[in-house]
């Protein structure tokens, strides 16, 4: 598995310890022992589970015992082969097992999955149906109209840095209170989406008594309807979660300001320069990387954005404001069928992975080209 | 509150203030005009939701319907919404079964969110510490490159998860229990948590840990004795914003537990579509959902600043 090289010039030297042969056959024989264990009480349930034979266990549950012995026995038996070097791939090994056992090995599964008919409340059981899943995905017109939705949300990450960015500036400002603002500001941030969505969706825009929906009327809109035609919904959406999620940019963005080096700004001002000269000029580029790593952080997150649109519009009116996850989570709660659901979300997965490796290589040259052109 | 405790500090220093005072001239009065307001009219837009949801959970109907917004000058505060979830003064000894359903749900809320940091935080320390301090290999794979792999699976949506793990999860009979949530909840900040981390161990100086190795200690020696103890601030930091995330998720609770495990973003959830006008229950839950997290959000919020923070401004 892991193995710790000689260090170059980040670590410290290995004291050249001798280890005895005996030591490490020994743990060379541990680390088989185990792995033999595993892979036998794998078969065996295997078998078990295909009815190859009678007995077995009644649940999974010792092979994922076996599994954790298995990452017990690794540890032990890299340290007795490797001394020094061992105990240091100790530290990273407990992550990197614990990721390939809950994220590699289940997204694997997951392509298994994605190939079936499975539905859990079918009695049929699961059976291979080739490709016909990606046939049904690709004429799925919910699954691209929820696609094309996500669109308009990442687009909405862009106001929601404009507005961010605003907001640190005030609060870089000189201000009183600047520590009272700081916290209120935070605070929508730190509320559960679902909370949010009845606070927000279901109360305060709330057609009949909601405040919104009377300041509304107050401002002259007759019949104040916040989810109930496409373009007015998907705005609601959009704004519930920029509210939450506003704050996080902010503090970004916060903390790139009050890093900036102040003599620049001093001698922009000597040189009389206006504010607003002083922020696109000065400001606004030397604050480009800290933008850059807070907008595609928010697009990342903003591609699982599911709770507030399960909560308040279940994807309605028509699929309007519907994400891709929201609409997953309905295919699986609503009519139980995994096997397709799976595919849509490992071809979501391909999508977003695809999305942001481009998105992250543009990002890198274009920043490249505008700090050389400086 | 600590807001207003720490105003004190925050007011300008009298030199400053009084060179301000001189060179104040309209526009810069107008422009500190614009600028406080822009500030309350935010503060208002980040407060009123909540302001709105603490009153309206001690309205009767007839607030509700007519849209009060002021205690004592619109309406007679009631604890109607508390009643209904049983936390009022007049039924807080009594028996009551939404209260129980309740507290077994903010158990395991708390449970499940400091179970699944504390287990991040102390994986996550211990591969932040390896991948800044030692060089590893692993095939074609070095530190930049396993370093990555940790923070890429940041990109990795929950849908992807959520349906394998619902068939591993009841094949290994972890479904609808704690355990099984906990897990899933680490592995959702521990890309977060590494990344932190990596970024803390930085700051320690390593001519102290070079020190401490040439009295004698090991690699683990150093890291238990001197590290750790050093960076409990980063590690504070880290556990309450991973605190905060598992606390407010809701998607994998809603998918992998119906019972035993059930958190309040779930029980919140399921209570909005059924309770219909009953507004003021439903205020009542969600302001005692949102209460733990806002109190946090008052006191520590140095500590998730820190945390948000970490890394992402060089």
């Amino acid at each position: 598995m892991v193995e710790s090289s000689p260090p170059v010039d980040q670590g410290y030297e290995v004291a050249p310890h001798r280890i005895s042969a005996g030591r490490k056959s020994l743990g060379r024989a541990l680390i088989v022992l185990a792995s033999i264990i595993f892979a036998a009480l794998l078969l065996f349930q295997c078998l078990y589970a295909t009815d190859a034979i009678a007995f077995g266990f009644e649940n999974w549950r010792p092979v994922l015992y076996a599994y954790l012995l298995w990452t017990v026995a690794l540890g032990a038996g890299l340290v007795m082969i490797r001394g020094e070097r061992g105990e240091r791939a100790l530290f990273l090994l407990p992550a990197v097992l614990f990721t390939v056992a809950m994220v590699i090995f289940p997204t694997f599964f997951g392509l298994y999955i994605a190939f079936t008919n499975w539905n859990l409340s079918s009695f049929a059981g699961r059976q291979f149906n080739g490709l016909d899943n990606v046939r049904a995905l690709l004429q799925d017109p919910y699954f691209w109209n929820a696609l094309g939705n996500m669109v308009y949300y990442v687009l909405a990450v862009l106001a929601q840095y404009a507005i961010a960015f605003g907001l640190a500036l005030l609060l870089n400002a000189e201000i009183r209170a600047r520590k009272f603002f700081r916290v209120v500001f935070l605070l929508p941030f730190m509320l559960s989406p679902v909370a949010v969505s009845w606070m927000i969706g279901k109360s305060i825009m709330e057609y009949r008594f909601g405040p919104a929906a009377t300041l509304a009327r107050f401002l002259g809109w007759d019949s104040p309807a916040f989810f109930t035609s496409p373009w007015i919904a998907r705005l609601s959406i959009m704004a519930m979660d920029a509210w939450v999620s506003i704050p996080f940019v902010m503090i970004l963005l916060l903390a790139g300001l009050q890093a900036l080096p102040r003599d620049i700004l001093e001698a922009a001002k000597v040189d009389g320069a206006s504010a607003w000269q002083t922020f696109w000029r000065v400001t606004f580029p030397l604050m480009l990387p800290v933008s850059v790593t807070a907008v595609v952080l928010r697009i990342i997150f903003e591609l699982k954005l599911a709770d507030i649109v399960i909560n308040v519009t279940s994807g309605g009116p028509g699929g309007a404001t519907d994400t891709v996850s929201s609409f997953i989570y309905r295919e699986y709660r609503d009519r139980s069928n995994v096997g397709y659901g799976t595919m849509l979300a490992e071809f979501y997965l391909v999508i977003i992975i695809v999305f942001v490796t481009v998105l992250l290589s543009l990002v890198t040259r274009w920043m490249r080209r505008v700090t050389a052109s400086r | 509150m600590k807001g207003s405790a720490r105003l004190a500090t925050d007011v300008l220093t009298p030199e400053r203030s009084r060179a301000r005072h001189s060179t104040l001239g309209g526009a810069q009065v107008s422009g500190r005009v614009l600028i406080y307001g822009a500030l309350i009219l935010w503060a208002f837009i980040s407060l009123f939701p909540i302001y709105w949801t603490v009153t309206t959970s001690f309205k009767v109907a007839v607030d509700v319907t007519q849209g009060h917004l002021i205690p004592w000058l619109d309406f007679q505060p009631d604890w109607k919404g508390w009643r209904s979830l049983g936390l009022s003064p007049d039924t807080i000894f009594e028996t009551s079964t939404v209260r129980e359903e309740f507290v077994k749900r903010f158990e395991n809320s708390i449970l499940m969110s400091v179970g699944a940091s504390m287990l991040a935080i102390v994986i996550g320390s211990l591969a932040g510490y390896g991948l800044r301090r030692f060089e590893y290999k692993f095939g074609p794979w070095r530190n930049r490159d396993i370093s990555f792999f940790f923070l890429s699976q940041l990109i990795l949506p929950p849908v992807v998860l959520a349906m394998p793990f619902l068939v591993l999860y009841k094949e290994l009979a972890l479904l609808d229990t704690r355990v099984g949530l906990i897990l899933v909840y680490t592995l959702m900040v521990l890309p977060i948590v590494i990344w932190i981390m990596h970024d803390q161990f930085g700051a320690i100086p390593k001519e102290l840990e070079e020190a401490a190795r040439v009295d004698g200690l090991t690699d683990w020696g150093v890291f238990l004795r001197i590290v750790v103890p050093l960076s409990v601030p980063g590690m504070a930091a880290a556990f309450i914003l991973s605190v905060v995330l598992c606390w407010n998720e809701y998607f994998f609770a809603a998918l992998l537990t119906s019972t035993d495990a059930k958190t309040l973003p779930v029980m919140v959830a399921s209570q909005t579509g059924s309770q219909g006008i009953n507004w003021w229950s439903m205020a009542a839950l969600s302001t005692a959902a949102i209460a733990p997290l806002a109190i946090i959000g008052v006191f520590l919020e140095r500590y998730i600043v820190k945390g948000l923070t970490a890394g992402a401004v060089k």
